[in-house]
């Protein structure tokens, strides 16, 4: 009777409350076919895809000049918008979690605005605004201004899906670091330019290269908007996901996969930069509570 | 540098903080700022380094308005509650700040500065520690490096928010004596806010008793302790034991208890206020008092013994209806006071508030007593 006890609570000292092993496995099994179904083979069927003609087919359908273009186009749109929503995304940050206005909160909500209006949407908000018949463009027409069907328009709706991500990931830190390094800054007599500098950059780096990170990655991944004001003018308004449904409407399969693999390597390389800057503010972290401890 | 604070008003939306406060902090002194959460006393201390703005008033330094200087500009050293270090920056680098920041024209060379913070590390007797970050030093060590910090550029005004707040007893015990010692060699104008009555009138010269974001009283420690202004600063000071009741004849009663009030003209309602050290317990009454009290618990503190008391057949003032008495060790031996013995209080020293009148009159029993016995007050 006693060994028996002895041995039940021994097994109990193992195991947590639903810490069950059945339960366990299954979730596990789950988690693992979903990833491999949704994930993990269409990534592959991707690259297989693209190289099913061989290597010189992928060659040629990558070096095809409206390829070429269109990839041009997606890095020229990526680089207006990752600088344009750093400078806002922080200054953004910096407003709602230094200062207290009436509003603030209801900023902080307006901010997700992109995340929830489907892109389609906001790509038709922009055209009803500025193109020829909208309500600024007519006006800008006049001064033979057009934003939509070219560049610009691209720009301002990337700039506007993407607006969120710096500032989502800055807000919580800095409203959790507090304010007060920077008032002992200016006691101390520094201008504000060598405070953000000094004691502001450094402190919020490593969210900010996130933040940056996956403005790059949705700047040069996005679809819907981009598909409404750009009108897939090959060789013109075309960018690179654009081309990929262009492709694939002219029947050129592996084409439209060669351009579809170029955007799964851009998606990879994201990942892994994303992996490393999260295992860096990790590293960091336990650097300083082993130093703290010991 | 003097401080004048001249009627100041500080609004947050609804909350009036600081309601027409005007203060004078005379040079080369240490103040302390006194007070229970919300009264205004940090807020006060932010308006005079210049990191909030006052709604009305005006803050000079020796004499000159600076309410509408800059911090930046003010030269004052503030220490933060939390410290503040600059997670980013060595130990080193914390404490240059101030002086890299600056004007180029005023600015030591990076020798001059490496020098500076040298001797500043040797001040704070961490030298050992200038590579290191913030983050791997102890609380005590942080708040070193605050100060060192603060006092680089050499201010004349030096302002704490909680200096001892996050800090364990015995750390915070010598970092009060060698805050003390730093106040005296540097001759700063220190202002230090805390809610901590004994730490207040440990280290200052002055205490500001500050509540509902008015100044309530101001003097020496050893004064305001003697006599309180009021009874919202008696309460504060520490414990104390009340005993309301009817003033006849010269005599306070509440049902059977009793106490004489030598010299005392007033009739009427009264609340008599006593100190722990200002009540002797003895097993019989005495001629001028007839207080009983049941002893509820004993307990050792330090140096000292405290004994918990019950009055029987009376009503103590305050929500927990009960007295404390300190009692010395050798007394403690002598009576040996136990759970549910009856003591008789006999009051030796005592401050009567009467009605509304907010200044207490002072009652001495001792120089009236047949056989005065002489008591170290600890």
């Amino acid at each position: 009777m006693a060994s028996t006890r002895a041995r039940s609570s021994r097994s109990l000292q193992h195991r947590r409350v639903g810490d069950s092993p059945a339960i366990k496995w299954l979730l596990i099994g789950i988690a693992i076919a979903v990833t491999a179904g949704l994930l993990i083979m269409p990534l592959v069927v991707i690259f297989s895809e693209a190289l099913s003609s061989g290597w010189s087919t992928f060659a040629d359908n990558l070096l095809d000049q409206y390829t070429l273009h269109a990839i041009g186009l997606t890095l020229f749109v990526a680089a207006l918008t990752v600088p344009l929503n750093l400078v806002f995304g922080v200054a953004l940050a910096w407003l709602v979690t230094r200062f207290r206005f009436p509003g603030r909160k209801l900023l902080i909500t307006l901010i997700d605005i992109p995340f929830a209006v489907s892109p389609v949407v906001a790509g038709l908000l922009y055209l009803l605004l500025y193109g020829r018949n909208g309500w600024i463009g007519s006006w800008l027409a006049d001064y033979d201004i057009q934003l939509m069907f070219s560049w610009p328009g691209i720009v301002m709706v990337t700039v506007f899906v993407t607006c969120p991500f710096v500032a989502r990931e800055l807000i919580p830190l800095m409203q959790q670091q507090g304010s007060e390094e920077e008032e002992a800054g200016v006691v101390l007599g520094a201008s504000g330019w060598r405070i953000f500098r000094t004691i502001t950059l450094p402190n919020i780096k490593w969210a900010l290269i996130y933040g940056v990170v996956l403005t790059n990655a949705r700047a040069v991944g996005e679809f819907g908007a981009v598909s409404v004001v750009a009108g897939s003018i090959r060789g013109q308004t075309n960018t690179l996901p654009l081309h990929v449904e262009l492709l694939y409407q002219d029947y050129n399969v592996v084409g439209a996969f060669t351009s579809a693999s170029l955007l799964a390597g851009i998606a990879v390389f994201t990942l892994a930069a994303k992996g490393f800057v999260e295992w860096r503010q990790a590293r960091t972290l336990i650097r300083l509570q082993a130093q703290e401890t010991a | 540098m003097s401080i004048t604070v001249d009627g100041i008003n500080k609004r947050f939306g609804k909350f009036q903080a600081l309601n027409n406060v005007s203060l004078d902090i005379p040079e080369g002194k240490l103040t302390a700022l006194l007070g229970p959460s919300g009264s205004g006393k940090t807020t006060l201390l932010r308006i005079i380094a210049g990191l909030e703005s006052a709604d009305s008033g005006q803050i000079s330094f020796s004499g000159q308005d600076v309410t509408g200087l800059h911090v930046r500009d003010r030269n004052i050293g503030f220490v933060f509650q939390h410290y503040a270090l600059f997670r980013h920056m060595t130990v080193a680098q914390n404490i240059a700040f101030g002086l890299d920041s600056l004007p180029r024209k005023q600015r030591p060379s990076k020798t001059d500065i490496q020098k500076r913070v040298r001797e500043l590390l040797e001040l704070i007797q961490l030298p050992h520690l200038a590579q290191r970050y913030p983050a791997q030093l102890s609380g005590g060590q942080k708040q070193r490096v605050a100060l060192a910090r603060s006092i680089a550029t050499q201010p004349k005004i030096l302002l704490l928010d909680e200096p001892f707040g996050a800090l364990d007893a015995k750390v915070r015990k010598d970092l009060r004596r060698w805050l003390r010692n730093l106040h005296d060699e540097f001759d700063f104008t220190s202002i230090f806010v805390t809610h901590d009555q004994e730490e207040a009138l440990e280290l200052s010269d002055q205490v500001v008793v500050m509540s509902q974001g008015q100044v309530e009283q101001v003097n020496e420690p050893i004064e305001l302790y003697a006599r309180p202004a009021s009874r919202f600063v008696f309460d504060f000071l520490g414990q104390v034991n009340v005993i309301s009741g009817q003033v006849k004849q010269g005599s306070l009663s509440q049902g059977t208890a009793w106490v004489t009030l030598p010299g005392v003209q007033h009739k009427g309602d009264a609340q008599l206020y006593l100190r722990p050290h200002e009540v002797r317990l003895a097993t019989a009454p005495v001629a001028h008092a007839n207080l009983p009290l049941r002893i509820e618990a004993v307990s050792l503190i330090g140096s000292e013994v405290r004994v918990e008391l019950r009055p029987e057949g009376w009503q103590s003032e305050g929500s927990d209806n009960i007295w404390e008495v300190g009692i010395s060790h050798a007394e403690c031996n002598s009576q040996r006071p136990t759970r549910g013995d009856l003591r008789y209080a006999v009051p030796q020293v005592g401050h009567l508030f009467t009605g509304n009148d907010a200044q207490p009159a002072t009652v001495n029993w001792a120089e009236a007593e047949l056989a005065p016995r002489v008591r170290l007050i600890s």
